[in-house]
Parts: structure tokens; C-alpha cells; sequence
């Protein structure tokens, strides 16, 4: 296990060293440029308006940083060949899989948590106050995170198998389905005879990002259910999960030439 | 006892859009190594040198075939604390120091945490990097890459060391580093396998020495066996003024420096030319024994392949 906490950590340092948290700069002046404009010329909305334009900034940085540091966790490892050294000390492929995804999510949980102090210091900037139904953006945040190790998993994955190229058409793709995702469901309830089966296998494969996406309920102080965040969870654990078996077995195979 | 076993030990590769085409990277290799030596192995590029390495540190699956170290299967991740490697032209990672870069090896091998500082201190200073310690890889010349790459190889104290080309990217010094390094661990007792194509090196370091030419094992054994079993030549030396009729057919190489002659040929025609000398009533100065280096031994087990498959044998 401590192997997998030392490549985690090396990751992270990786991260840190190639000024991938600088992206928290761009998000502040993002956010604070918009509180301050809203302050201005908005009456009744601010919360909402900050609310909104903050989360979904946290969702959208987040997942530029997933796709493309995830899609070369490992194929940029085996162009460099820096894994070589690795695999040839006593590391299990699993281990450097597991620790190569803790490592990016762990990077992607600090930025978070950088942003949500950003969103709720915009939020203090523009209501003077925070109120109980403030909590909610906590859940926001939290799922926020669970798309991120969706994401991440499904970055790993593509990257295990194809070029960094490709595995980041394959993740956004996914991502973007996965927006949808609850539409698609709709659509194959609604469709008949080989469209129907096609359509449920495409909506319940696919990652359901829609179902993480509470940004509207909290922007407007709407309450999210605790059985929601059980099912989400639970949900993106297991997805999360399944996703980095199929990178472990996928890279147990691999040669690395 | 024996520190590398390879056991029809083979690599072919699926190519093509379809992956249907089979390159054949290495062919069943049988090989041991004992421990306490230091053993070359020699082939020109893409003979499948580094493919048995990776075999080896079990960076590519075989296709059939096994490998042991120390005894142990090498599949078997434990086993890997008992080796150290240095791959062709390393690569790390740059935004690492020096410093760094050894730490996190030294834990990934399970250095005890008490030893780890004193083994990276002592190993950047074995291998002249104690001042660009704190210096990020990306700094570094190739030449250091090559250093930082030798102090991971040996850093935990591993008891089989492979090298894969450890000399190459390295001024004659930096060579010459190496070359005590290896001479080092020997004494140490330590098994080191190392790939070159760097013959003098091969034939001034190594025990044994194997030749692998088109993923196939041409010969193996002690560089003097090898060496002998080479057809013998002699050196005739004369004064005259041209080459007498009669030694091209011999199959000699002669040179002309002034009035000296200089002629070499195969020991079995030594009597033939003796005779055209005394023939053409010329006065031999002296007679000696060419003594056959490894590269006339690898040339000739290489060359084999220039010839049909059949002739080969």
C-alpha cells in the first residue's frame, strides 16, 4: 500500500511542479471579476448568479484538468519510458495504476477545495452573509468531485489502451454524453424495438454525469436529497472503480516497448 | 548458484493494421548466468538486446517461455527488490532533483527509511553528482542522466544488476567511470548483465559474453574460449620490393611500408606462404601468431546471417 501512496504522491508533486494549480489564478480573477460585476448590475439575482458561474467554473476547470493530465498518466510514462524504472522495482502494474489515479484526484481535490473557498468568498462578497441553505453548495462541491473521479478513472482508462489524443476525444466525448444522460434515458423509454435496447445500453453504460449536476437546485436554495447522495456516491464509487479494473487489466497485458 | 536462468525464453510481436503479421523479437533463448559474474551481452542494434531485458524486468510478457532470478519466477514482484536496471538512454522524471528522484526509488525498492538518506548521499557522491543534488533533472546533460541513472540502478544494493548499453552517451571518462563501477560490483560479488555493443568493453569487463544477432543466440562462453575457436591467423614480415605472385590467393591482407612487407594470414596457409617465400629467395624477419580478438569472434557470428539459412549452421 505504500507503494501506491508514494506514486499517488509523486503524481501530485508532478502536478504541483508543472504549475497545473496556476489554472487557480485564471479562476479567481474569473470569479471575482463577475462578483463585482454583478454586484453592480444585478437586483435580487447575485446569489444565484454567483452561484451558478462559480460551481460550473469549479465543474469546467476540474474537468480540463482530468481529461488531459489523466489522458497521459500513463502513455506519457511509456513515451518517456519513465516507467521503466518503476516496474522494474518491486511495483505491481496495479499498484501504479491506483496510485497514478490517487495521485490526479488528489491534485483535482486541492484545486477544489481552493475554488470553493473562491466561490464562497464571491458568495460573502455579494450577499454580506451566508445562510443555512448556503450548505448546499457544499453537496454541489462533493459532486463535483465525484464527476471528477469519473472522469479521471475514464482518462486512465482511454490512456491505458490509446494515444493521448485520442483518449481525450473518447473522454470528452464521454463527458458530454454523460450530460445528457438522463435526456438519453428519456429518449430510450420513448423509442421502440432495436433503437430501445441500443438506446438503454448507450444511456445506462455511459457515466451519468446529469444526475451529479445539482448546480441549478442549489443556485436556487433548493434541498438535495440525502438518499441523492447516497445513490451518487455509491454510484460514482462503483463507476469509478470498474473503470480503473478495466485500466488495470488493460495495462497488465501491455507491453511497454 | 545460478543468478539469471532464461528458459525458451521468446518474444514475437503482432504488427500490422490487423495485427495479424508476427515480428519475431527474440527466438527461445536458453541462458544462464552465475552469480558473482559479469556477463556481456553483444549484438548490433535490433538483435533483441534490450527485448530480453525487458523480458527480464518483466516490462514485456513473454510468448513463451520463462526466466528465473535468484531462483525466483519473474513474475514474482518481490524479487525485484534483489535487482537493479538501468534502461538505454534512461529518461526521468525532470521536474525531480537528483536528490529527489533517488529518494522516491530508494522507497518504491523499500529502503529502510533510517538508511535512505545516508545510501542517496553516498551513491550521488559514488557517482560525481554531489553538487547538482539539488539540481532538477531538466538541467542535467546526458552524460549526467546517465550518472543518475546508474546511482537508481545500484542504490538499494541489489544483488543483479542489468544494464542496458551503459556506456552509450558517455565522453571517454564518463566510459571509464563505468567501467570501474562494473569492475566494483564485481568485487562486490555482484551479478551484472549488461548489453553492449561497445566490444572492447565487453571483452575487458565480462566473464562471459553471449552473442544475439536477429533475436537468436549465435554463441556463448568465456571470451578466451570464444576468441580461440576463431581460425587463427600469423603475421609474415620481409623486405622486398612487391608482394610475391601467389599470396592473394592465400587469402592475405598485405601492406607495403617502404622496403618492409607486412602480410597476414590464416594459420592453415602459413607453410604455403613460407614456401613462396623461400621460393623467391626472400628473408623473412619474423614470424608471430595473431592472437583473435572478440571482434573477429562476433563478426563471424554475425556475418552468419548474411549467409542462406542453411549455410548458417
Amino acid at each position: 500500500m505504500s507503494r501506491v501512496v508514494r506514486i499517488a504522491a509523486n503524481t501530485f508533486r508532478e502536478a504541483v511542479r508543472d504549475r497545473v494549480l496556476y489554472n487557480l489564478i485564471a479562476f479567481a480573477l474569473l470569479l471575482s471579476g463577475a462578483a463585482i460585476l454583478v454586484g453592480q448590475i444585478s437586483v435580487g439575482i447575485e446569489r444565484l448568479v454567483v452561484v451558478n458561474l462559480g460551481l460550473t467554473a469549479v465543474s469546467l476547470f476540474g474537468v480540463v484538468i482530468a481529461i488531459f493530465i489523466g489522458i497521459g498518466l500513463v502513455s506519457k510514462e511509456m513515451e518517456k519510458r519513465t516507467l521503466y524504472t518503476v516496474l522494474s522495482r518491486p511495483v505491481r502494474r496495479w499498484e501504479f495504476i491506483v496510485g497514478k489515479f490517487l495521485g490526479l484526484t488528489g491534485t483535482l481535490f486541492v484545486n477544489t477545495f481552493f475554488m470553493a473557498i473562491g466561490v464562497f468568498a464571491a458568495l460573502l462578497y455579494v450577499s454580506h452573509k451566508f445562510q443555512s441553505s448556503d450548505a448546499w453548495i457544499l453537496v454541489a462541491l462533493f459532486f463535483i468531485v465525484l464527476q471528477f473521479l469519473i472522469l479521471c478513472a475514464l482518462a486512465l482508462l482511454f490512456s491505458s489502451f490509446s494515444s493521448p489524443l485520442l483518449s481525450a476525444v473518447f473522454a470528452f466525448s464521454l463527458f458530454v454524453i454523460g450530460s445528457f444522460a438522463e435526456d438519453l434515458r428519456g429518449f430510450a423509454r420513448m423509442s421502440r424495438g432495436l433503437a430501445q435496447g441500443l438506446a438503454t445500453t448507450a444511456a445506462y453504460l455511459v457515466p451519468n454525469f446529469s444526475a451529479l449536476n445539482v448546480i441549478g437546485q442549489v443556485a436556487h436554495e433548493q434541498p438535495i436529497s440525502a438518499h441523492l447522495i447516497a445513490y451518487n456516491t455509491a454510484y460514482a464509487l462503483a463507476y469509478s472503480a470498474m473503470a480503473i479494473c478495466g485500466a488495470v487489466l488493460i495495462f497488465e497485458r501491455r507491453n511497454l516497448k | 548458484m545460478v543468478a539469471i536462468e532464461t528458459i525458451n525464453l521468446e518474444k514475437t510481436y503482432a504488427v500490422g493494421f490487423w495485427r495479424k503479421k508476427p515480428r519475431v523479437a527474440l527466438r527461445p533463448l536458453n541462458l544462464t548466468v552465475e552469480e558473482g559474474e559479469v556477463f556481456g551481452f553483444l549484438g548490433p542494434n535490433g538483435a533483441g538486446k534490450t527485448t530480453t531485458l525487458k523480458l527480464l524486468m518483466g516490462l514485456v510478457i513473454p510468448t513463451g517461455g520463462t526466466a528465473r532470478i535468484l531462483g525466483k519466477n519473474i513474475d514474482e514482484a518481490e524479487i525485484k527488490a534483489q535487482i537493479g536496471f538501468l534502461p538505454e538512454q534512461p529518461y526521468f522524471y525532470d521536474y525531480l532533483t537528483a536528490k529527489e528522484l533517488l529518494e522516491y526509488y530508494a522507497q518504491l525498492s523499500g529502503v529502510e527509511p533510517k538508511e535512505r538518506t545516508r545510501k542517496i548521499e553516498a551513491m550521488l557522491e559514488r557517482v560525481g553528482l554531489k553538487d547538482a543534488a539539488r539540481v532538477q533533472l531538466r538541467k542535467f546533460s546526458k552524460g549526467m542522466l546517465q550518472r543518475v541513472g546508474l546511482a537508481q540502478a545500484i542504490l538499494h544494493d541489489p544483488k543483479v544488476i542489468f544494464l542496458d548499453e551503459p556506456m552509450s552517451g558517455l565522453d571517454p571518462m564518463g566510459r571509464r567511470e563505468v567501467r570501474d563501477l562494473i569492475e566494483e560490483l564485481k568485487q562486490q560479488g555482484k551479478t551484472v548483465f549488461f548489453s553492449t555493443h561497445i566490444l572492447s568493453d565487453a571483452e575487458a569487463l565480462c566473464d562471459r559474453v553471449a552473442v544475439i544477432h536477429q533475436g537468436e543466440l549465435r554463441g556463448v562462453g568465456h571470451v578466451a574460449e570464444l576468441t580461440s575457436s576463431v581460425a587463427g591467423k600469423v603475421e609474415l614480415i620481409w623486405n622486398g620490393s612487391a608482394v610475391p605472385d601467389g599470396f592473394s590467393a592465400l587469402g592475405a591482407e598485405c601492406h607495403m611500408s617502404g622496403e618492409t612487407i607486412r602480410a597476414v594470414v590464416p594459420e592453415v596457409q602459413q607453410e604455403a606462404a613460407l614456401e613462396i617465400l623461400r621460393r623467391e629467395r626472400l628473408r623473412l624477419n619474423s614470424l608471430t601468431p595473431v592472437r583473435s580478438s572478440l571482434e573477429e569472434y562476433y563478426v563471424q557470428k554475425v556475418s552468419l546471417a548474411a549467409k542462406p539459412a542453411g549455410a548458417a549452421r
